[in-house]
């Protein structure tokens, strides 16, 4: 619990300071607050002077002066007016305090997370990531939107109140204090059991939440299986088990408020019975700046008034509570996602363009060239550049995705600018690993990788990767127009050399058959394409990409051969003259490699061209005459 | 659609009729209550009477005591009412979609069906416990105040007479404004989520092509649209508590004005008229009235964003399956012979996609005889609608016209169930369920021995790999089945088809991920031991279907050929170009190997 609270200060403090961003706002918002709670509590002290001092007065009097009371009265619409002018302008500047909020929390998130290691993203529920945007950011965003400015604003009332009660009687207030010291002690109690209920709902909800989405995902599996009689008792089994505990939380936290009211009353009984012991006694009341006096019938009637102007803030605070908390929780989750930590770049070798004349001297240029050299500060201010050309080489490379488990073993390769590399092997032989250490998606734990013999840890991330192009098995197209699809891979290109790269990857037929051709805008993940198709678009967004190393990981295994046979003639276009990484489990696609490397539990075994490894009899061999042998 | 929501409700409508009583009673107390405060100012306080301060204070303690009681009442009855209704809702979803076939899912698609199952049913829930909490209370309370009010004094009352429906009407024009302005909140907010989830998964691609900035400032660019959208409507729906407030300090200072003349009039003599005690009553039932109306205000609000969440619900409540069992259906299949004649085939029209391509036969003329026993090969390119084909023979989908049969008897005599449970398919969109693998395995025979699941790993090449694992059969999968290799999770689903002893298998591109020399021992094993079984087998490799009976070549919906390895490699030229592309340069090796 003692934690607990911890946490949730820290929290809150990280929130007031995202809040407090937008100072000017936050004080207006403040002025108006404390304005519109002066205008409350004004009112409440309304009814005494009304009563006590324009009223009573007037009694018995035969002709009535109604003039006192009319003064009265306008200055009070005066004071009114400001209150509403202050709420006005409080409610309305805090919508856009309390969106803003929520905006800089929402960018900051998102800019985080484009930052943070693939690590993370393997490690992680794709779902529980989602999770932070979807349900804690909402709850986090009704909670700034409607509880701030609330709890604002309630805690202003009670102090002006609370200040008003002083002003009446010191005694009364004395009371008042012990008895709303017993009122929060009561709310604190059922506040906390309601809060056990509510995690137990949480939890029981996301449990719920989960196996919902696991049957429906799989429910053609469900039906082929004749299972659903099962799929149905699992799940009644959490449906109830969430229909307790969420019934057992919101029925506390709903006897939130008939709880304060009650308490709110007993307090109202408690002061009239001490208030009127004491006028009718004609004890000495003391007021804070009126001082000495005696208590009179008004004021013990206004003070009755202000204790519920007191208690009302009080119970909408508490009635609150629990969504606070939820809130709060919420918030936790999403501070600490922008807490993990980021992908590290300490790489200072950058890309740049560049002229090389004839002989072979390369000087640095601004506009675009199609040459590229690597740009490389020295420690003596010196600056050398290298030409971009394409050799790759692994050195003894180890690598384990957790710190003691090494999955790829001693891996050396050399690849040549314009080579073809292939990676062939069983599920799980480390073929993608590799790749993904040459992009420094992961970091090898131990050798060297160089890239046109500079270590690939002193090329800054972003030129290493835009030297690389990749195609992988799964594409991943966004919602927007083909072109813009295939713009993704180099923001800087034309409409023309997007087309281009489109009739090099042999994806520009198709295109031209949809609907709006180019423009056409792809829809969840381009669902509407068949695979071959989408395989193309992610050819020619490696293609507009232009990158001297091309990565292709599975790229056809999910296009039957005969659409691959099609494919194929672009995949050379892009292939030719570039240095290729391939890796793919049908060997026909492998076969013309300059080198192929098989792959066993993170090992090189052989490596070789297609005919010698034939030769060799191998691994490679039985892989590939593996269906016959078995005869 | 009302109706049929509130179909869901059964056991729980006791609990909700009570806990509109509780409430009505809880407003009572509520209105009483200051009745008797305001005695305890008249003739206690003021005539300096204490027995009467005690009288009224006692009096007030009693009904707080009763407002105690039902207010706790009402709310934990609300709370059980809108539980219960939520959870028997999200059941009757459940159950419904447990009817569903393959179409209907696909009409729904399968994030919406989640959506509607979780976030909708938790805005139905918060509406109800707001509606029947607080909705009724609010015209009880109005209503009682103002009756009370008359009682007291006619001239003031008709002060609300003027003011509640001027801040009615204001609060229906503000809720009418916000409306549409929600709508296009909830739309952009949706949009966004898709942008965060998009680049979620595919964040490999962001980070490859260097889009973390592009991608960082379309998200501000639709961020920045949300917050001006949220602006906008919540500015508006801002105006609430200041017109409020108007209202209230409006009929603060009438009734003092006027309240003040009567009070003078009668000589603050209860016999003859208002009295102070009586304004101070006044003064706190039109706050009681206007915050009633404010509250209903708020509950009509909240039932707008609610309703969109209850019309998805209602949606899927009233679909209906559209293939269910025949009235007197047959509850054997002989064998595994399936026979299609002059079958055509086409998915129905989803509501929200009309393109061209749904509405177009997909399978077209089928004729084809397959005997029991046999293994029969399907090739065709991505697209020629292959899967189509098969899943019509469980009956996953019904025929649009010809028929269908199996065992002699077409598919639509069967009972589902009968015929689902002779017909094994590995879907190629394939799940496996958080569990251990033996659970996971038992969908196909919950009575399977051990030594059963054994053999049927085996024949699914699965076994060597489980026995790996540090708790063998029992170690446990994560959802979606995340924790094992693509081609282990394709052989755990084959032998979970398997374990069912089908008349008939089919493997929908179910080795995909399987390397090929253990693709080629599975083949063997079904060759072996599946002797009396009808295999039937979708693949893109020719390796997998050469050794089959019959191959079926399907081109764009239409069957190109049947025959033999070697007879199509002859005669076919489709079937020719994927087995020539598949052994190109390779080709001759291959040769020299045979």
């Amino acid at each position: 619990m003692e934690k607990n609270n911890k946490i949730q200060g820290q929290t809150m403090k990280r929130l007031i300071g995202y809040m407090t961003k937008q100072k000017k706002e936050l004080v207006l918002v403040v002025v108006c607050i404390i304005v519109s709670a002066l205008a409350t509590a004004a009112s409440s002290m309304f009814i005494q002077t009304l009563i006590d001092n324009y009223i009573m007065p007037l009694l018995g009097t035969a002709n009535p002066d109604y003039s006192g009371l009319l003064h009265m009265l306008a200055v009070l619409a005066v004071i009114f007016a400001f209150g509403i002018l202050g709420t006005l302008i409080y409610n309305r500047r805090s919508v856009v305090i309390a969106q803003r909020t929520m905006k800089d929390i929402r960018n900051d998130m998102f800019s985080h997370m484009q930052n943070l290691p693939i690590r993370y993203f393997d490690q992680n529920e794709h779902g529980d990531i989602m999770s932070l945007y979807t349900n804690d950011a909402d709850t986090l965003r009704q909670m700034i939107a409607q509880s701030v400015p609330q709890l604002i604003s309630s805690l202003f009332t009670m102090i002006a109140v609370f200040a008003c009660m002083l002003y009446l009687s010191l005694w009364l207030t004395l009371f008042t204090i012990v008895v709303i010291v017993l009122i929060l002690l009561v709310v604190k109690r059922i506040s906390a059991s309601a809060g056990r209920y509510f995690t137990e709902q949480q939890t029981s909800l996301g449990s719920l939440d989960g196996y919902v989405e696991e049957m429906v995902n799989g429910q053609k599996v469900i039906k082929v299986f004749n299972h659903e009689k099962q799929a149905v008792d699992g799940f009644e089994e959490r449906n109830e088990a969430w229909r307790q505990s969420s019934s057992k939380a919101n029925g506390k936290s709903n006897a939130m408020m008939p709880i304060m009211n009650v308490m709110g009353y007993g307090l109202y009984v408690v002061i009239a019975v001490i208030g009127g012991y004491m006028a009718i006694n004609g004890l000495t009341n003391y007021g804070l700046i009126s001082g000495r006096g005696i208590l009179t019938l008004g004021t013990i009637a206004s003070f009755l008034t202000l204790t519920r102007s007191f208690i009302n803030p009080l119970s909408q605070i508490s009635a609150q509570l629990n969504s606070m908390i939820t809130a709060l929780a919420g918030a936790d989750r999403i501070f600490r996602f922008m807490d993990e930590q980021t992908e590290t770049d300490e790489g200072y070798v950058t890309l740049v363009n560049c002229r090389i004349d004839e002989d072979g001297k390369i000087t640095e240029c601004a506009e675009r060239t199609g040459q590229w050299a690597w740009k490389h500060p020295h420690h003596d201010g010196t600056l050398t550049y290298t030409k971009l050309s394409g050799a790759i080489t692994m050195n003894h490379v180890d690598f384990g995705y957790v710190p003691d488990k090494t999955v790829l073993h001693d891996i050396t390769l050399y690849a040549n600018p314009g080579q073809k590399i292939a990676f062939v092997g069983a599920t799980g032989a480390g073929k993608t690993t590799i790749t993904n250490l040459i992009n420094r998606f992961y970091d090898i734990s131990d050798g060297k990788i160089r890239y046109d013999n500079i270590n690939i840890n002193k090329i800054k991330k972003a030129d290493l990767r835009r030297s690389l192009g990749m195609v992988l098995q799964e594409v991943n197209l966004f919602t927007d127009t083909v072109m813009e699809n295939i713009r993704f891979g180099n923001p800087q290109a034309s409409d023309e050399d997007c087309i281009r790269a489109a009739k090099l990857a042999n994806a520009d037929s198709f295109i031209r058959m949809l609907p709006d051709g180019y423009n056409t805008v792809l829809k969840n993940g381009g669902a509407s394409l068949s695979q071959g198709q989408r395989q193309l678009l992610s050819i020619a967004r490696a293609a507009v990409s232009d990158p001297p190393v091309m990565i292709l990981d599975e790229a056809t295994s999910s296009i039957d051969t005969r659409t691959e046979a099609l494919v194929q003639s672009g995949l050379d276009n892009l292939m030719a003259g570039r240095t290729v990484f391939v890796i793919a489990h049908r060997l026909s696609t492998v076969q013309n490699s300059d080198v192929i490397m098989v792959l066993d539990h993170g090992r090189i075994i052989e490596r070789g061209s297609h005919e010698s490894l034939i030769a060799e009899k191998g691994m490679y061999y039985q892989l590939y005459t593996g269906a016959f042998e078995l005869e | 659609m009302i109706r049929t929501l509130l179909k869901s409700m059964r056991q729980y409508k006791k609990s909700s009729w009570l806990t509109v009583i509780c409430s009505i009673m809880e407003v009572v107390m509520e209105i009483i209550i200051p009745m008797m405060m305001s005695n305890l100012i008249d003739y206690g306080i003021t005539d300096g009477k204490m027995p009467m301060v005690w009288k009224y204070g006692i009096a007030i303690l009693i009904f707080a005591l009763l407002e105690l009681f039902f207010g706790t009442l009402s709310a934990h009855f609300g709370a059980e009412a809108a539980a219960g209704f939520s959870a028997n809702l999200r059941s009757d979803m459940y159950k419904n979609v447990q009817t569903f076939s393959f179409s209907n899912i696909d009409k729904f698609s399968t994030a919406s069906i989640i959506t509607r199952l979780t976030t909708d049913v938790t805005n139905v829930q918060n509406a109800y416990q707001m509606l029947i909490r607080m909705a009724i209370r609010g015209p009880v309370m109005i209503l009682f105040c103002f009756i009370v009010c008359l009682s007291i004094s006619v001239k003031i009352s008709m002060i609300f007479l003027i003011i509640i429906p001027l801040l009615g009407f204001c609060l229906v024009l503000i809720i009418l404004k916000v409306r549409p302005i929600f709508t296009r909140v909830f739309r952009t907010y949706d949009n966004m989520n898709n942008i965060v989830e998009e680049n979620v998964r595919g964040i490999r691609a962001v980070k490859t092509f260097n889009q973390e900035e592009g991608q960082i400032s379309r998200f501000k660019n639709i961020s920045q649209k949300v917050y001006e959208y949220y602006c906008k409507g919540e500015k508006i729906i801002a105006l609430n508590s200041p017109l409020m407030q108007f209202c209230m300090y409006v009929c603060t200072l009438l009734i003092a004005w006027i309240g003040a003349k009567m009070i003078v009039a009668s000589g603050n003599n209860p016999a003859l008229g208002l009295t102070a005690g009586n304004l101070t009553e006044l003064l706190t039932y039109s706050i009681q009235i206007l915050m009633s109306l404010m509250i209903l205000s708020m509950v009509f609000a909240m039932i707008t964003i609610a309703s969109s969440s209850m019309e998805r619900i209602a949606e899927l409540l009233q679909e209906k399956t559209d293939i269910t069992n025949p009235e007197h259906p047959v509850m054997s299949v002989e064998d595994g012979s399936i026979t299609f004649d002059h079958v055509n085939f086409r998915y129905q029209t989803a509501s929200n996609d009309l393109t061209q391509k749904k509405r177009k036969n997909v399978l077209s003329d089928i004729n084809l005889q397959i005997d029991s026993g046999q293994t029969v090969g399907i090739i065709g390119a991505t697209g020629s609608a292959k899967t189509s084909l098969v899943q019509l023979i469980p009956r996953l989908y019904d025929v649009t016209s010809g028929t269908l049969q199996v065992g002699g008897r077409n598919v639509k005599d069967y009972d589902l169930q009968t015929l689902r449970d002779s017909v094994a398919m590995v879907l190629q969109k394939n799940e496996l369920f958080s569990g251990t693998i033996n659970e996971n395995l038992r969908w196909g025979d919950p009575s399977a021995t051990d030594e059963e699941i054994k053999t049927a790993c085996h024949q699914a090449c699965a076994d060597e790999f489980i026995e790996q694992f540090p708790d063998g059969y029992e170690t446990r999968i994560e959802q979606g089945g995340s924790n094992v290799s693509g081609g282990q999770k394709q052989r755990l689903c084959i032998a979970r088809a398997l374990l069912k002893k089908p008349k008939i298998l089919i493997l929908d591109d179910s080795t995909s991920a399987v390397d090929t020399k253990t693709d080629a021992l599975i083949q063997k094993s079904f060759r072996e031991d599946l002797p009396e079984t009808t295999k039937i087998i979708i693949a893109q490799r020719i390796s997998s279907v050469q050794n089959a009976d019959q191959i079926i070549v399907l081109d764009d919906g239409h069957v190109n050929a049947v025959g033999t390895h070697d007879e199509l490699v002859k005669n076919n030229t489709i079937y020719r170009e994927i087995y020539e592309s598949q052994t190109r340069k390779g080709g001759s090796s291959d040769g020299k190997e045979q």
